[in-house]
């Protein structure tokens, strides 16, 4: 199942402070349905703020990203430019 | 320019072709956001609060509105008033009320040079003395424009409605802090046990401006049904689209954007200030309306980047390996929540592999104009503290400064503070490139300095949308949505050229507005040569697949024993060598016969972009007597991916080198008492000029980033920096000063040389 | 308010435009004769983007008035090509890569030009302290210096 990583301190206002959590998805997608299903709110706030880290490699607004049992899933907050 | 690197056997990529805009823009032909004028056309000008932070209490705006000439009037109470609403359409996180407020200022003024009211009149001599007859009454309040200042409990507050996210428990008073953030790895106590050396230091920095030398400028119009024209220079014609609509609650569908030539933006035109103006203005006189800022209302009104109190505390062994690693940024973010202190807090220690990092970071509001993007936001602040730490570290450990970051490099698979791993990244290629440069070996005289720093930014991919188009001449178009601040139409030519296998003469890379291309992401986060750059070689591909299945038509063969080779259809297996090459100009000649226009169109969330970083070498001479720094000598070593149009890397790498320069040495914004600047032009806000410079050596290492087709890297944000602490050590090894504030003027340097008794 | 007639040489052409009092020979130049090259980026002369040639001059234009124009031969950016053959500083940038936001561009050429007109070999420093009041936050000024200095070895035939 993979393991789930609030990076900093963003969203985990929505855990309760717990900043790690076992999360049973294959995509992105169910990631966000399953997150928010547990802890609501967290779904939207990951869906519009934050981009995830699977593996190293950052994904930003990518439903159909895969992920394996034993990935790597860091949240972080979205990334942008100037 | 030196390239390092392998390169495979590509024709048009990586060489210099002239840029396809280029005969335009040298001739004065090239359109920017002032130059277009439409039969009846108004001007619009806007009215600025002279106070630094105050009640509205009325607006009375009759006596303008009968002003003969005076064609439409506004104020906040002619625009929809806005919940307040998250959303990312822009760059970056951007509350849709705040942004409204920001346009137009609704109950208070919050900064000097707030929008309060706006006019177009038949002339700009007309609408300048309507503003005169707008009466205001304001009830002055205190402000409050430092950082620090403004997080004191008994500041003035800006917002009655503000309480700092990010604090458990949730506070019950509001305040100036908007948010507060924290990124940690490992255990900090500890680290800071095992470390034989601590350093603990505090700097400060002053909000700089974008200073683009083309001021803001629209023309607006509608039409009787709804429908909407804007033609502006912006960093995005759909973010344009996106935020006019929602501020003046429209349909996207009902606002097409065209997009004008650009006069540099580096963050500051990634959002509106103007366009929702001159369009509610438009539509109240049912005339077409141009609004252009003067270069005061440029400075006075439209975002810098923060100014900065940051701390950082750093732990290390007597052999070099840092063991521990804090920091404390806050950042103010003008007179709205959003400043770039969550990408700074990510940023600050991301070239370094740590076990043990703790970064917390504050956005804070003060009465200053809200705060915008500027060329890797947030980043550069954190930098220069961080380098700076590290370089007094390395003196402190008798080592040599690009030693001790080789000894602490994030590499493949190094965990970074922030979260994810990095993987194919080429910072310890840019630390080998700089030892390895003969600058490092040039002798050095009395009053001179050698400063290194080291610098990182993320890129970001994002939505593009991308067409390539065959004409019947076996010429191509390739359309794509993205305005070109840095020569990405050229990039984008030569990718599809490269694909295509024609010369990239023969390709016209054009920049479409919203109604004629589909949507696309605005220009920013060094993304477009990366991800419009990776729909362009997609559609190109389909394109070429496309050209295969005709020729395999038109010689009566099967589609699968046909390859496509330097531009032309050739016949494989059975069929080798049965058919001459066909190129592609005889395959579009019977497009018609074949099936129809041959074109196609990639529509793309690109993912995987490669973080980009540098290693920079400043050379400067001090004159002891009225500290002025001369910069001598400077090295920017980046790790690119893979250089395009090698002349435009450069390009933005020397460009940001001397953004980051002026910020390290003369930017600053000048406050009278009252909170009013006194420094709105380009006199007195000194960016450096010519005769400040010396060449600037720009080195691209190619580390290609396996996840775009050509391996590039976005690198346009990378090079601003390092600058400020690569000056700042330079200064250090040239007078024994340490500047710990920015910027190191003239003025602030001669003071801490003879504090220093030297 | 009645407007005032001017008579001045544009670019070789005999030119006239009516224009108020307070007008610069800029807001003349771009909104009586749609010659919208030369460009404002500050109007205090501080920026160089409006920078033209009058009476083999170069000048800012946003601080000359349009009424003193009248009987001055001035030159602007696009007077520097002749037809579609491009004037060496012109094709310098071009081949150099000296732009890419390309605002300030008008002004520099026009000054680089006056620069070569006046000094035809001018050394690095020359040629940076005569273009410090055009200003440029694109290019970090390299590219530009190069360009410059190699129309002038072009122009002295080398």
């Amino acid at each position: 199942m993979p393991r789930v990583v609030l990076s900093g301190s963003a969203g985990r206002q929505f855990t309760g402070g717990q900043a790690e959590i076992q999360v049973e998805a294959d995509t992105v997608r169910r990631l966000i349905l399953e997150l928010d299903r547990r802890f609501p709110g967290l779904g939207k706030q990951v869906e519009e703020g934050m981009a995830i880290a699977i593996d190293g490699e950052i994904f930003q607004d990518a439903y159909s990203a895969p992920l394996r049992p034993d990935s790597e899933i860091f949240l972080i907050p979205r990334i942008a430019g100037g | 320019m030196t390239v390092i690197g392998t390169r495979e056997h590509l024709k048009v990529v990586g060489t210099r072709p002239i840029r396809p805009d280029g005969v335009d823009k040298v001739t004065g032909r090239a359109a920017f956001g002032a130059d277009l004028a439409l039969p009846g056309m108004l001007v619009g000008k806007v009215k600025r609060s002279p106070h630094a932070h105050a009640r509205i209490l009325s607006i009375d705006v009759e006596k303008a509105r009968a002003l003969p000439g005076v064609k439409a009037v506004i104020t906040a109470a002619d625009l929809p008033e806005i919940p307040s609403e998250e959303s990312f359409v822009g760059e970056g996180p951007m509350n849709f009320r705040d942004l409204s407020r920001n346009c137009m200022a609704r109950g208070k003024a919050l900064y000097e040079g707030h929008a309060v009211a706006a006019v177009a009149a038949t002339s700009g001599a007309i609408a300048d003395a309507a503003l005169d007859l707008i009466e205001v009454e304001y009830e002055p309040l205190p402000h409050v424009l430092d950082v620090e200042a403004a997080m004191a409990a008994d500041a003035p507050l800006l917002h009655e409605d503000l309480f700092t996210q990010g604090v458990e428990p949730a506070p019950s008073q509001p305040s100036n802090i908007a948010k507060r953030i924290q990124f940690s790895l490992g255990d900090l106590a500890a680290g800071f046990q095992a470390a034989e050396v601590v350093l603990e230091r505090r700097y400060t920095t002053r909000p700089v401006h974008q200073a683009y030398i083309e001021p803001h400028a629209c023309v607006a119009s509608a039409a009787a049904d709804g429908q909407c024209q804007i033609w502006c220079s912006s960093q995005g014609q759909f973010m344009v689209r996106a935020y006019c609509a929602k501020l003046l609650d429209m349909p996207i569908s009902s606002i097409r954007v065209t997009p004008a030539e650009i006069g540099g933006g580096f963050g500051g035109k990634t959002l509106v200030y103007l366009e929702p103006l001159a369009l509610a203005l438009a539509k109240q006189s049912g005339r077409p309306v141009k609004m252009v800022m003067t270069r005061e209302e440029v400075f006075r009104a439209t975002g810098p980047t923060s100014g900065a109190a940051v701390e950082v505390k750093l732990g290390a062994t007597r052999a070099g390996k840092i063991t521990a690693a804090q920091a404390v940024l806050k950042y103010q973010a003008g007179a709205f929540p959003g400043s770039p202190v969550q990408p700074g807090c990510m940023a600050a220690f991301a070239m370094y592999d740590l076990e043990n990092v703790s970064i917390t970071g504050y956005d804070v509001v003060c009465n200053r104009p809200k705060v915008a993007a500027y060329r890797a936001p947030g980043a550069p602040i954190a930098s220069f503290a961080v380098e700076t730490c590290l370089d007094e570290l390395a003196r402190t450990l008798g080592m040599d400064p690009i030693a001790l970051r080789e000894k602490n490099a994030a590499r493949d698979g190094t965990r970074t503070a922030y979260g994810p791993t990095f993987r194919d990244i080429g910072y310890v290629e840019t630390l080998q490139a700089a030892k390895d440069h003969p600058h490092l070996r040039t002798p050095l005289g009395p009053n001179q300095g050698r400063g290194i720093a080291s610098g990182f930014w993320f890129n970001v991919g994002g939505e593009s949308t991308a067409e390539v188009h065959i004409n019947e001449d076996g010429t191509a178009v390739v359309v794509s949505g993205n305005p070109d601040i840095g020569g990405s139409r050229a990039s984008l030519a030569m990718m599809a050229a490269e694909v295509l296998g024609i010369p990239v003469d023969r390709v016209r890379p054009i920049v479409g507005d919203t109604s004629s291309i589909g949507f696309s992401f605005l220009t920013g986060g060094s993304r477009v040569t990366f991800a419009t750059g990776m729909a362009v070689v997609q559609a190109a591909e389909e394109v070429v697949s496309e050209l295969t299945r005709r020729a395999a038509m038109i010689w009566d063969i099967g589609p699968e024993s046909v390859e496509w080779t330097d531009g032309a259809a050739v016949p494989t297996g059975a069929h080798a060598g049965k058919f001459d090459p066909l190129p592609l100009a005889a395959i579009a000649l019977k497009a018609g016969r074949t099936g129809g226009p041959i074109s196609a169109k990639a529509s793309i969330n690109a993912q995987g972009a490669g973080p980009g970083f540098a290693t920079h070498v400043c050379d400067v001479e001090v004159d002891p007597e009225t500290g002025k720094v001369t910069i001598l000598r400077y090295t920017a070593v980046q790790d690119v991916g893979r250089a395009i149009h090698p002349s435009y890397v450069e390009g933005q790498i020397q460009g940001g080198v001397a953004q980051g320069i002026g910020w390290a040495l003369n930017e600053e914004y000048v406050y009278d008492g009252n909170g009013r600047l006194e420094n709105p032009g380009f006199l007195d806000y000194r960016v450096p000029v010519a005769s400040d410079l010396p060449m600037i050596e720009a080195v691209l290492v190619e580390v290609p980033n396996p996840r775009h087709p050509f391996g590039v890297r976005g690198v346009g944000e990378v090079p601003i920096v390092p600058p400020m602490a690569a000056v700042a050590n330079a200064i250090h090894a040239a007078v024994g000063v340490r500047m710990t504030d920015l910027p190191m003027s003239p003025p602030r340097l001669l003071a801490a040389i003879e504090r220093a008794g030297r | 308010m009645s407007k005032n007639h001017v008579s001045t040489t544009i670019n070789g052409e005999p030119v006239e435009f009516l224009c108020e009092t307070q007008q610069t020979l800029l807001d003349a130049l771009r909104d009586e004769l749609q010659l919208t090259g030369s460009k404002e980026g500050c109007s205090s002369g501080d920026c160089g983007a409006c920078s033209v040639i009058v009476d083999g001059r170069l000048v800012c234009s946003c601080l000359m008035l349009a009424v003193e124009a009248e009987g001055r031969t001035i030159e602007t950016i696009e007077g520097l090509a002749r037809g579609d053959v491009l004037h060496p500083v012109q094709q310098k940038f071009l081949q150099a890569a000296a732009l890419q936001c390309g605002f300030c561009t008008p002004g520099l050429l026009v000054a680089a030009k006056a620069l070569l007109d006046r000094h035809p070999d001018p050394t690095e420093t020359e040629a940076r302290y005569w273009l410090a009041g055009n200003l440029c936050r694109c290019t970090g000024y390299d590219k530009v210096i190069r360009a410059v200095l190699e129309a002038g070895a072009e122009m002295r035939g080398e």
